[in-house]
């Protein structure tokens, strides 16, 4: 067992932390850094509340060892919104009451996000694709489709 | 916070060649434990079942990562990414079959954690063994799945021998069928299996899903150019589209000349410990036309041999119209 200081670049920041050979990302972001936007659901890569980015790749952070985000470029939920500027993923999951609880919705996000980037014009098939490694408990898939729709439209007119 | 989420201690070694991966290993004998993407790994910890005092991760051996063309056929890189390897062109244009299982494993975030290597060696799903119990696989006595009570919906109707716990790999089916060849490096140098003799039962080795021994490496795995572009199937049934394991799946190459079968290779996945070869449906289709007469017909011969437990009775009639219709296609 050892402490080992890890750089990163966190939501475009370069970004130290220390942490245990044993600690997940996700305990590192939560418990080192205070980042506890992403969440932890189930801890074993099914329901995807802890996704986040690691050099542009959606991962289950609860499934990565902090010192595996060595050199990278690490974005969480703490990074989408411009400021107190909404990202239009965030704006139209309100909009569209997309969450209930909430647990889920970053994970969502982020999920979201990473297929807007790639595909500004998705179709509903390759949306629910694209979150299918995200479970909700409260709200409904439809509702988070249909923000993530509307979102793709807000995008693409930028 | 439970305890589920916590952590064991791990002492973390990150070497960057393979020759000093294989030293680790065999250095630390059973108590080191590979890691590739940890999708498996990370569960097996957390719920305490398994235990290492020395975690051996690959991620940083550049060696092990990617895919490369050869004489007709590819090598990937057992580090090589689940995602990549469903993107890559070279894999989608010539062996359809593997892209598109590799597609069907787990989630978008496995798929971009997980890799090839770590979806071929992992560990079976039998919630009686993952739980920690001392079973057969886990080196007690008794099988918890096999009993009366047992509750063996997943498990094996081929080949159990004391475990009936079954593969959990979409991957393994779609290697055997290609007729895929594992490289391994261990302490004495390479060693290359036929994907077929790299998954064993339990009665060959009651311990272990694969012919990996102690201190050795999967570094790649080569497939050869005999199946490039030829036609093929794939279909996974399980309870849910996404994150879970096959109940039975089906992974088939054919070739075929003015309609008619001239070579097949059929291997499902969740029906045994191994993916399991189907060379009584094999002998059956070639020479025969690609229809739903030959599907039926292989269909009704692709559960021979098969013995049930208490609750999985339904993958007989499963594989049998799984395979007819990959057969008809």
């Amino acid at each position: 067992m050892s402490a080992v200081l890890v750089t990163t670049t966190i939501n475009g920041d370069r970004t130290e932390f220390v942490c245990e050979t044993d600690e997940t990302l996700l305990d590192a972001l939560r418990n080192r850094l205070g980042l506890t936007g992403s969440k932890e659901g189930c801890g074993t890569g099914d329901c995807g509340a802890c996704s986040v980015t690691v050099d542009g790749r959606l991962v289950c952070s609860c499934l990565v060892l902090g010192v595996e985000a060595e050199g990278c470029e690490v974005n969480t939920i703490e990074g989408m919104a411009d400021g107190d500027v909404l990202h239009p993923l965030q704006a139209k999951f309100i909009e569209h009451a997309a969450l209930q609880c909430g647990i889920c919705t970053p994970g969502f996000l982020m999920a979201a996000k990473v297929l807007l980037d790639k595909n500004p014009n998705p179709s509903e098939v390759e949306i629910r694709f694209a979150l299918a490694g995200n479970l909700c408990r409260c709200t409904g898939y439809d509702k988070i489709v249909r923000a993530v729709k509307a979102a793709a439209k807000e995008v693409r007119k930028r | 916070m439970s305890a589920h989420d916590v952590m064991p201690d791990i002492e973390l070694y990150q070497p960057i060649t393979v020759e000093d991966a294989v030293a680790l290993a065999e250095r630390h004998g059973e108590n080191g434990w590979l890691l590739a993407g940890g999708q498996d790994t990370y569960g097996w910890l957390k719920d305490r079942a398994k235990h290492t005092s020395a975690m051996i991760d690959l991620n940083a051996i550049d060696a092990l990562k990617g895919i490369r063309e050869l004489a007709g056929g590819i090598e990937i890189g057992a580090l090589t990414s689940l995602t990549e390897i469903q993107n890559n062109s070279s894999v989608v244009a010539k062996f359809g079959l593997l892209a598109e299982a590799v597609a069907h494993v787990a989630s978008p975030q496995i798929r971009n954690m997980g890799t090839l290597g770590g979806n071929l060696v992992q560990d079976t799903r039998c919630w009686y063994y993952r739980r920690g119990l001392s079973c057969y696989r886990a080196g007690g006595n008794t099988c918890y799945a096999n009993t009366p009570e047992g509750m063996n919906r997943e498990h094996a109707i081929f080949g159990a021998s004391r475990c009936v716990a079954v593969t959990p790999s979409d991957t393994a089916p779609a290697l055997v069928a290609l007729e895929a060849q594992m490289v391994i490096v261990g302490p004495d140098g390479e060693r290359i299996v036929a994907a077929e003799d790299f998954f064993v039962g339990p009665n060959v080795d009651i311990r272990s899903m694969t012919t990996l021994e102690t201190g050795e490496v999967l570094t790649a795995v080569r497939i050869p150019g005999k199946w490039a572009t030829s036609e093929y199937y794939f279909e996974k049934v399980a309870d849910r589209n996404v994150w879970d394991f096959a109940l039975v799946s089906v992974a088939a190459v054919m070739k075929l000349n003015g309609g008619n079968i001239t070579d097949a290779r059929f291997a499902c996945g969740g029906v045994a410990c191994v993916p399991q070869r189907l060379p009584a449906v094999e002998r059956a289709v070639i020479g025969k036309p690609r229809n739903d007469e030959t599907g039926l017909a292989a269909g009704a011969i692709a559960s021979n041999g098969a013995v049930t437990l208490n609750y999985n009775h339904f993958k007989v009639p499963l594989i049998e119209n799984l395979v007819r219709r990959a057969v008809r296609g």
